[in-house]
């Protein structure tokens, strides 16, 4: 894993769809163009749906992994 | 991504609420803009002194049913009309109450709570939802 330079941590574990999106569309809006935010989500759907939502939002997704039942995901902002 | 989506929000049932708030919170993710438009039982849900009463289920959920969505509810689930709040501070979000509906149930606005922003005719939310997708619910 790379060593990011994660500016805000969003804890979406146990929140169910479409919540992790919805806090990840509040949690973006803190933080700077080209600042990145790590989101933890154990809802299986977030892995789908974070991937349309980078698309949508153009906040790009560049990293992802699941462990123990956890999906993380890193974006930078627009 | 700014296509609006137009929900005609007719059941009062908390699970059909729950689809229509996951819709709306979707959509305010994703920047896309909704309206809704509120009939009859949705409406009568949006009342302010009991929209977080238990408003039952679809006939078709059954006891199991039942079970299920209270063990949801007690594991992270928001409450829809939470969602839908939430989806409020983040989205373009508009919520319109049937003129029609509000007068067969006898509502004024102050009765509704306060995530409705006004009370419109089906020929408003036609021509605001254009050529624009219209969900039923």
């Amino acid at each position: 894993m790379a060593n990011l330079d994660i500016k805000l941590k969003v804890d979406a574990s146990g929140l169910s769809c479409p919540l992790p999106i919805l806090k990840a569309t509040q949690g973006i809006k803190t933080i700077e163009s080209g600042q990145l935010m790590e989101i933890v989500a154990t809802d299986p759907g977030s892995v789908k749906d974070f991937d349309a939502w980078s698309k949508a939002t153009g906040n790009a997704l560049i990293e992802q992994d699941a462990a123990d039942g956890k999906f993380r995901f890193v974006l930078r902002r627009k | 991504m700014d296509e609006t989506i137009s929900i005609v929000l007719f059941s009062g049932t908390d699970d059909k609420l729950q689809s229509a708030a996951v819709l709306v919170g979707g959509a305010a993710a994703l920047g896309k803009p909704v309206k809704i438009l509120l009939q009859y039982w949705a409406l009568e849900a949006f009342r302010a002194d009991r929209i977080k009463a238990n408003h039952g289920l679809a006939p078709e959920a059954g006891e199991a049913g039942r079970t299920a969505i209270d063990a949801a509810a007690k594991g992270g689930g928001a409450h829809w009309s939470d969602t839908m709040r939430m989806a409020k501070e983040i989205g373009e979000i508009d919520i319109q109450a049937c003129s029609l509906s509000m007068d067969v149930l006898k509502l004024k606005q102050a009765d509704l709570d306060s995530l409705v922003d006004g009370i419109e005719g089906v020929a408003a939310f036609l021509i605001n939802a254009g050529d624009g997708q219209i969900v039923f619910i």
